[in-house]
């Protein structure tokens, strides 16, 4: 999966949770809770939806790097590619 | 039309979802109504058969109103029986209000940015949501730009993109007057206490170690259900007052207060708290939420409550000062968790604590009553593993 689709993944992941988020508008280095109502079932909900649509396990102690959605991207395809 | 709330006086009855001649048992559902708090699923409390429907889709009635006949499964001929008319309930209003959505802006193309009750409504009425022009913030198709194209064209309709900041006014309005009459009628006492969290929070971080992500449980939950443990050790709190006079509760049925999306807030009842396994009550919390944004709450969840549970440590509050919801007679509060000096066997340590609020009213119980109360959520919290 190239680093577009799985930007466009977070997107549609985040979409499903806050319909009313405008996705072009999602500033790439600024936190999603600054930028979209979220709380804490919210970010439950992104993850398992991450988890979901990517196959991937997210460690509760990775929560943070998946703050903004350069953060998600980056650490997504690392643990895709099997870093850490 | 069910009471589901001391600030509900009409309903506009959607959709039956039984017909004349269905038979019915207690617990299905039998009809759709909206109000100011979402589209709530209409319980049945007794089995039988649905003889007549009294009220068409798209009328609103008073609360109160007969909506159908049912005809229960007896020999001899049963009387007409309300359609559901729980004791009123829950909803604390401690969201400030949502700003005005901005200007409606054209959809994305290739992508339909619709919310789930509208997805919801659109699935109930038959449309085609990717022919419909979303008018909520950022173009995002809502429920009344459904309900409009389901209506036959009478001619073209203006775009109307006030509706969503009325439905907005009229939900600020009702929780309004629901809390104007918990001031005047409700004599309030108020207690604060600090908890310790380190050990639920060490506790959680271990246990969703070994959780499979999608049965993560979330911090809020120990919180619920330390809460629910505690209104048995104090059964005073979980009642409600009707009248002149004290209902008491057997049952635990704690509210959540659960924000909307784009302003407002519900309090649904999470049922037998007390007595749900910590994976159970996340599940069914989780479940509770997405149906409270969505819109899918049964009439039973927003009648039962008799006490809110709110958490606005996520908004960086540090304390909570609640306003109970008539007729309950008790509202928690819990702020965020902050690091904090703490006094521990003669010395000084840095602790996580959070600052747990009861708001209780005076006819009820008095602040001895009160103090146990959260000295037993303390207690509890400090055994997160028997929660």
């Amino acid at each position: 999966m190239t680093k577009d689709e799985i930007r466009a993944t977070v997107l549609r992941v985040l979409g499903e949770i806050a319909p009313e988020a405008d996705p072009a508008s999602i500033k790439p280095d600024v936190g999603f809770r600054e930028q979209v109502d979220l709380d804490s079932m919210d970010l439950l909900n992104f993850v398992i939806g991450l988890h979901s649509a990517l196959n991937v396990e997210i460690p509760e102690a990775d929560y943070p790097k998946l703050a903004t959605l350069d953060g998600c991207v980056q650490y997504l395809m690392a643990i895709r590619g099997g870093a850490a | 039309m069910p009471i589901l709330g001391a600030d509900m006086s009409a309903g506009t009855l959607v959709a039956w979802r039984k017909k004349p001649g269905d038979g019915v048992k207690r617990g299905d559902i039998i009809a759709t109504v909206e109000t100011d708090k979402g589209v709530i699923d209409v319980e049945i409390f007794v089995s039988g058969v649905l003889e007549e429907v009294l009220v068409q889709p798209g009328a609103t009635v008073p609360t109160g109103t007969v909506l159908a006949i049912i005809r229960e499964e007896v020999l001899a001929p049963a009387p007409a029986i309300a359609v559901g008319v729980p004791p009123p309930a829950a909803v604390p209003a401690f969201r400030p209000p949502a700003p005005a959505p901005p200007p409606p802006a054209p959809a994305v193309p290739g992508r339909l940015r619709i919310s789930p009750l509208a997805k919801k409504v659109a699935a109930e009425l038959g449309v085609d949501s990717a022919t419909v022009r979303g008018t909520g913030p950022g173009g995002a198709i809502t429920r009344e730009d459904i309900e409009r194209a389901a209506r036959p064209e009478p001619a073209a309709e203006p775009q109307r993109p006030t509706v969503e900041i009325d439905r907005q006014t009229r939900m600020r309005q009702t929780i309004g007057a629901a809390m104007a009459r918990s001031k005047r009628e409700i004599p309030h006492y108020y207690l604060s206490t600090a908890i310790d969290m380190q050990r639920a929070l060490a506790w959680l971080t271990e246990e969703n170690g070994r959780r499979p992500v999608a049965d993560r449980l979330l911090y809020g939950v120990l919180l619920i259900k330390a809460v629910a443990l505690a209104l048995r050790e104090v059964p005073e709190l979980n009642a409600v007052w009707v009248g002149d006079r004290i209902v008491p509760s057997e049952a635990v049925h704690v509210g959540v207060a659960i924000s909307l999306r784009g302003g407002g807030v519900v309090a649904p009842a999470l049922h037998d708290a007390d007595r749900q396994s910590l994976g159970d009550l996340m599940r069914n919390f989780r479940d509770l939420v997405q149906r409270a944004r969505a819109g899918g709450l049964r009439s039973s969840e927003l009648s039962d409550p008799t006490i809110t549970v709110t958490s606005l440590g996520e908004q960086g509050v540090e304390t909570v000062f609640g306003i109970i919801y008539p007729p309950q007679v008790a509202i928690v509060g819990f702020g965020k968790i902050v690091e904090r000096p703490w006094s521990m066997e003669g010395r000084i340590v840095s602790r996580p604590l959070v600052t747990a609020t009861l708001s209780a009213d005076h006819r009820v119980t008095d602040g001895h009553r009160g103090g146990l109360f959260l000295a037993a959520v303390d207690r509890l919290l400090q055994e997160p593993g028997r929660l």
